[in-house]
């Protein structure tokens, strides 16, 4: 896209406007809400794709030029539940708090719910040096291409991995593994965790998740024999109603091993977006202010208040999250306006179908995106935005090291990015122009003041010293400071230094299988496509190769099912029903059907998806969900 | 509102889970008050581990349910180190040793069972207790009176060949101690195992070092001498574990005129014949379970939680699909549901597969595609995924002898390894996950002038997501320059070499 686009009514085509047209209609637009119904009725939701700098900023315009509560993003789908039970454990969430190539000296891995092999390609040179060495286990439902790489392969029936963790720290105890040392010295909380995986014995945990209790003993052996190694999470075992408590679990395990702020050893969650880690950290966050700084937290808000210019108490409270967001648009107490920013929330959304009405019950839906996504075609004013090789900006890795991307190319006429965008719509909103920069490198020296003494402190990093190639890892708070590439080596980040295990027990999926929804269904990627395929789905190669929605299924469940392989076939859930086709696998669990969540419209994954909520995070059960298989109706199947 | 006045008698596993499960509906005892009478003067403990404190590899501390100061964070009016004596069902009340009374809504029997001892001379003193040198393996106690009267090296009798002697004798065997197991069945766990299976298992055992005197019954015990069996010959013993069975504990409910019969009978809503009085494990039998064991009790425990406490009140207890695994390290046992059924049967489908030398066993009766009974021994992975068929109802898979070997299949797509031989892979053969090429394009892509690995890599981009497939990609570089029939035609095959 290279204009704006514009409809004048819902029923109207979005039609090509100029870039003053189009701000100035929306502008007015969210003035008018504004002075109506208040500034909560004007919602704000951003992404884990977006630089620091976008992040940051967006939070900002909410926050100030909008002054509304109504903001957060999609990385609340994303990383949400592991950062909540990293903050819980360590007093602080880095995603991995080592850097990633220390990963490759380790000789054994476990990797949960982590299909690396098509959803990050090159971290597979990190964990092949376990692999070779009989080291590396992979907890996945499916046999992913990462499982076919592994030595030990844990096949756990979905929603039950924290059985599963349970079940492997009580054979940490019982078979003598336990670092006692370890947990005297540098943790707190043992016992009571104990009392409850001491009910979790491994042939009882077998019953519940189907792993062999022989198997669950050969994991926590290569890890406790390893001299050093890691212990990785990601969205198969996070997406979940209880994934806080599923990653405490898995944390748990690592502490009891003594493995965390050990040098070459620990946990880490493996980031799923492009600025996962940094995009959680700078004030997206319905809670959130930047520096990784609460917004309830009243020094937090005299501190970014004094960055901003303005008096805290006019800063707003905390909001709803994500899907909770989503669920209220339009609703007479929720949103009635929402701008979206690097999200494609009709494909990506949990419960899609609901999201996508609600969307529609909007008065004004305005996406920035630089391609037309589903989303933006559902949008009432669309700004063309510069992608990645077109702008400045930093991004934050999964290790936690800041990084520079400088722009290599220019954008294309009429394309402009997300900060001018912005700036544009805060000018209108009576803001004054300089407090929303426009030159990335201008808005990463605010966000450094703003981070600064804050627990993800970027105050120390510039762009100088990353054009010079310093790796810098936060906290860095000080331009004389190093960088921590490694936290927790000395102490965690709670006010005793200990860590801190969580008592967490488990409970189960949200909507287990029963006789009219017989099947548990899982989604994730495959390896070519990213997120909603709003991208990778514009690239002929990768639609090529993966050119529409399929279902994975044992032959004998597609069988029972009467559905043939290479046949279209619909899953159903309480919520809704996707249509793709069949793809028979002996190796699947005969209860699981798999499907990728990359395709739009009648082939929406998260069509029947449980938008059901982490108590703590907020993060849907994007992974798991009761369904039935059946084939699809002649009529309902995609062109 | 008055809290509804629950006691339970017995801090065993089903009291002691029934009190957390109450209190997760009622954390503060709003709706609930607890009273908790335990015989035993420590916490409930889980009996599941003892084996592990007998072999060493736990202590006390660790098998205990919960900690010291449990019963004051959860509201639990504790009583421990006395008993119930005596019980008035009309007044609803309970009498405990020391002359305390307990009154109650609704009392919960949960008081376990007893050993049973056989009529064996010479294992009961004058009194009636067990003689000296002789021990129940049944709860903390007989744990420490086994580790402190069996030093590592002294032989121990064990009477009873089911699943807790079986624990007991490989505890001890994995301590140090020479066993030998003596059970008047022809064959091991005769109510979980067919012959063929007991044999294969007792072949097992023997590996471990127990010795084993199958179809025989101890005849007389005496201090010294060790334990007389019935054919004449005599086991040398400095101790003898009983482990023969046992009773429900019900004598409470009996002298209170409840219906007992081989246990409290309870029906679905665990109720015994008192509308005031429940019973749930081992004391108590419904027509839908074995008892004796664990799981059967926490079921119990939960519907009980969900009735009393409000939180549920449709709950029902409807029985319990009991799987037994012996729970011994390097010993991979699973039973379930019916196994006494054969190959010869002909309204049951049955699968068996046998490998005695290396100790594997595996039989699964399907009745209309369903498992309704299984034994797996020495195939972990295979026991897991049939005890969730036969748990879950799921249809087995068409392929049974796959289900018997276990271990997942490699899923539908070929992967060449590092080590494949180029000539003999399928055009089909994916090379780069990463990229999407299989070997037919980088065929493709030599026969159309890409004759060096960089040209390949250009033309195809193999290798350049996670790199894994470098190697394969330059041994399939080497196989195409080989193929290429003269060096005039491509001289860098000669280049090359």
């Amino acid at each position: 896209m290279t204009t704006p686009l514009l409809r004048e009514h819902r029923d109207a085509p979005l039609r090509p406007v100029s870039w003053d047209t189009a701000l100035d209609h929306v502008a007015s637009r969210l003035a008018e809400l504004r002075e109506q119904h208040g500034a909560d009725s004007v919602g704000v939701f951003g992404g884990g794709g977006l630089t620091n700098e976008k992040a940051y900023q967006l939070g900002k315009f909410a926050r100030v030029a909008l002054g509304t509560s109504q903001v957060d993003y999609n990385g609340r789908f994303c990383m949400s539940s592991a950062a909540a039970a990293g903050i819980k454990a360590f007093g602080m969430d880095r995603g991995m708090p080592f850097p990633v190539s220390d990963v490759a000296q380790a000789d054994a891995v476990l990797l949960i719910g982590a299909n690396v092999a098509e959803t990050m390609p090159p971290f597979m040179r990190h964990v092949l040096p376990a692999a070779r060495s009989g080291g590396l286990i992979v907890i996945d439902p499916r046999r992913t291409p990462t499982a076919e790489q592994a030595s030990l392969h844990l096949q756990p029936a979905p929603g039950t991995d924290l059985a599963l963790a349970l079940g492997m720290l009580h054979a940490v105890v019982a078979d003598g593994h336990l670092d006692h040392r370890y947990l005297a010295d540098r943790t707190s909380g043992f016992d009571q965790v104990w009392r409850i995986a001491a009910a979790w014995w491994p042939e009882r945990v077998e019953r519940v998740t189907g792993v062999a209790a022989a198997d669950q003993r050969a994991a926590v052996r290569l890890l406790a024999r390893a001299r050093n190694a890691y212990v990785l999470t990601a969205r198969g075992t996070e997406q979940h109603a209880s994934g806080v408590a599923t990653v405490s679990a898995w944390i748990n395990l690592c502490l009891a091993l003594g493995l965390p702020g050990r040098p070459g050893s620990g946990y880490g969650c493996l980031t799923g977006q492009g600025n996962g880690q940094g995009g959680r950290e700078h004030g997206q966050k319905a809670d959130q202010l930047p520096g990784y700084r609460k917004i309830d937290d009243p020094a937090a808000r005299a501190h970014v208040a004094g960055v901003w210019g303005v008096d805290p108490d006019s800063l707003p409270g905390p909001g709803r999250s994500a899907y909770e967001l989503l669920d209220a648009l339009g609703t007479g107490t929720g949103p009635r306006a929402l701008l979206v920013f690097g999200s494609n929330l009709v494909v990506s959304a949990p419960r899609a179908g609901h999201v996508a009405a609600r969307l529609d019950a909007l008065e004004l839906l305005v996406v920035a995106d630089f391609v037309l996504s589903e989303t933006a075609a559902a949008a009432d004013v669309v700004f063309p935005v510069t992608q990645w090789a077109e702008e400045d900006g930093t991004m934050t890795s999964l290790e936690g090291r800041v990084l520079l991307r400088q722009r290599a190319l220019s954008a294309p006429h009429g394309v402009r990015s997300d900060l001018e965008l912005l700036q544009g719509l805060a000018i209108r909103l009576g803001q004054p122009a300089q407090r929303f920069q426009t030159e990335a490198e201008e808005v990463f020296e605010e966000l450094r003041r703003a981070s600064a003494g804050g627990i993800a402190d970027y105050s120390g990093i510039s762009y100088d010293r990353l054009r010079a190639g310093e790796a810098l890892h936060w906290p860095v708070p000080g331009v004389d400071h190093p960088g921590t590439p490694r936290a927790f080596l000395d102490r965690f980040a709670h006010p005793d230094g200990l860590a801190r295990f969580q008592p967490v027990d488990h409970t189960g999926p949200a909507e287990p299988p029963d006789a009219e929804f017989p099947l548990y269904a899982t989604t994730g990627r495959v390896l070519q496509h990213y997120q909603s395929g709003a991208q990778t789905r514009r690239v002929p190669e990768l639609l090529a190769a993966q050119p529409e929605a399929f279902v994975e299924v044992h032959p004998d469940t597609a069988r029972r099912a009467g559905v043939h392989d290479g046949q279209w076939a619909a899953v159903t859930s309480r919520r809704g029903q996707v249509l793709a086709r069949v793809r028979c696998l002996p190796s699947m669990r005969l209860d699981t059907v798999f499907l990728p969540f990359h395709f739009p419209g009648a082939e929406r994954a998260n069509l029947i998806t449980n938008p059901a909520l982490d108590p703590t995070s907020r993060m849907p059960e994007f992974k798991v969900c009761a369904v039935r298989l059946a084939p699809a109706d002649a009529e309902a199947l995609p062109a | 509102m008055t809290p509804r006045r629950v006691a339970i008698i017995g801090y065993g596993m089903a009291g002691a889970r029934l009190a957390d499960q109450i209190r997760r509906h009622d954390p503060t005892g709003r709706q609930v008050s607890v009273t908790m009478v335990g015989a035993e003067p420590h916490p409930g403990y889980n009996r599941i581990l003892l084996s592990n404190v007998v072999a060493g590899s736990m202590g006390i501390e660790d098998v205990l349910l919960h900690q010291r100061d449990w019963a004051e964070r959860n509201a639990v009016d504790l009583r421990l180190g006395v008993s119930a004596i005596g019980l008035d069902t009309g007044s609803r009340q309970v009498r405990l040793t020391g002359g305390s009374t307990v009154d109650y809504d609704d009392l919960v029997l949960a008081t376990g069972s007893t050993p049973w001892i056989p009529p064996v001379q010479g294992l009961l003193d004058d009194r009636g207790s067990l003689a000296e040198g002789v021990v129940a393996f049944r709860d903390l106690n007989d744990c420490r009176q086994i580790l402190d009267s069996a030093p590592v090296g002294t032989p121990v009798a064990v009477i009873g060949g089911g699943l807790l002697g079986l624990e007991a004798a490989r505890g001890l065997t994995g301590r140090g101690n020479p066993v030998t197991v003596v059970h008047q069945v022809g064959h091991l766990m005769e109510r979980q195992l067919d012959p063929q299976a007991g044999a294969v298992l007792a072949r097992v055992l023997r590996d471990t070092g127990i010795e084993f005197r199958l179809g025989r019954t101890a005849a007389k015990y005496s201090v010294g001498k060790g334990l007389e069996l019935d054919d004449g010959s005599t086991v040398e013993a400095g101790l003898v574990v009983v482990s023969a069975g046992t009773r429900p504990a019900s004598e409470l409910a009996s002298a209170a005129g409840l219906d007992v019969e081989r246990g409290v009978l309870i029906d679905d809503e665990l109720r015994t014949s008192d509308p005031h009085v429940r019973a749930i494990g081992d004391c108590a039998r419904h027509p839908g379970t074995v008892s004796g064991l664990v799981q059967p009790a926490w079921e119990q425990a939960a519907v009980l939680a969900d009735l009393l406490t409000g939180a549920e009140p449709s709950s029902r207890y409807l029985g319990t699909q009991v799987v037994t695994r012996l729970k011994t390290r390097g010993i991979d046992l699973a039973t379930m549901g019916e196994v006494h059924v054969d190959t010869d049967c002909t309204d049951a489908e049955v699968v068996r597969l046998e490998d005695p030398a290396r100790g594997r066993y595996a039989k699964i009766v399907l009745r209309d595609d369903l498992v309704t009974g299984a034994i797996v021994l020495g195939s972990p992975d295979a026991a897991a995924t049939i005890t969730q068929l036969h748990d879950r109802g799921i249809p087995a898979p068409t392929d049974r002898m796959a289900l018997l070997l276990g271990r997942a299949l490699p899923s539908g797509v070929e992967s060449a390894g590092v080590e494949a031989d180029p000539a003999a892979l399928p055009a089909s053969t994916l090379i780069c996950r990463c990229n999407t090429v299989d070997k037919g394009r980088l065929v493709t892509a030599w026969r159309s002038g890409a004759r060096s690995v960089e040209d390949l890599v250009t033309a195809t981009r193999a290798s350049t997501g996670c790199g894994g497939c470098k190697a394969a990609v330059g041994s399939l570089c080497e196989w195409l320059t080989d193929q290429t029939p003269t060096p005039a035609e491509n001289p860098r095959s000669w280049a090359a070499t």
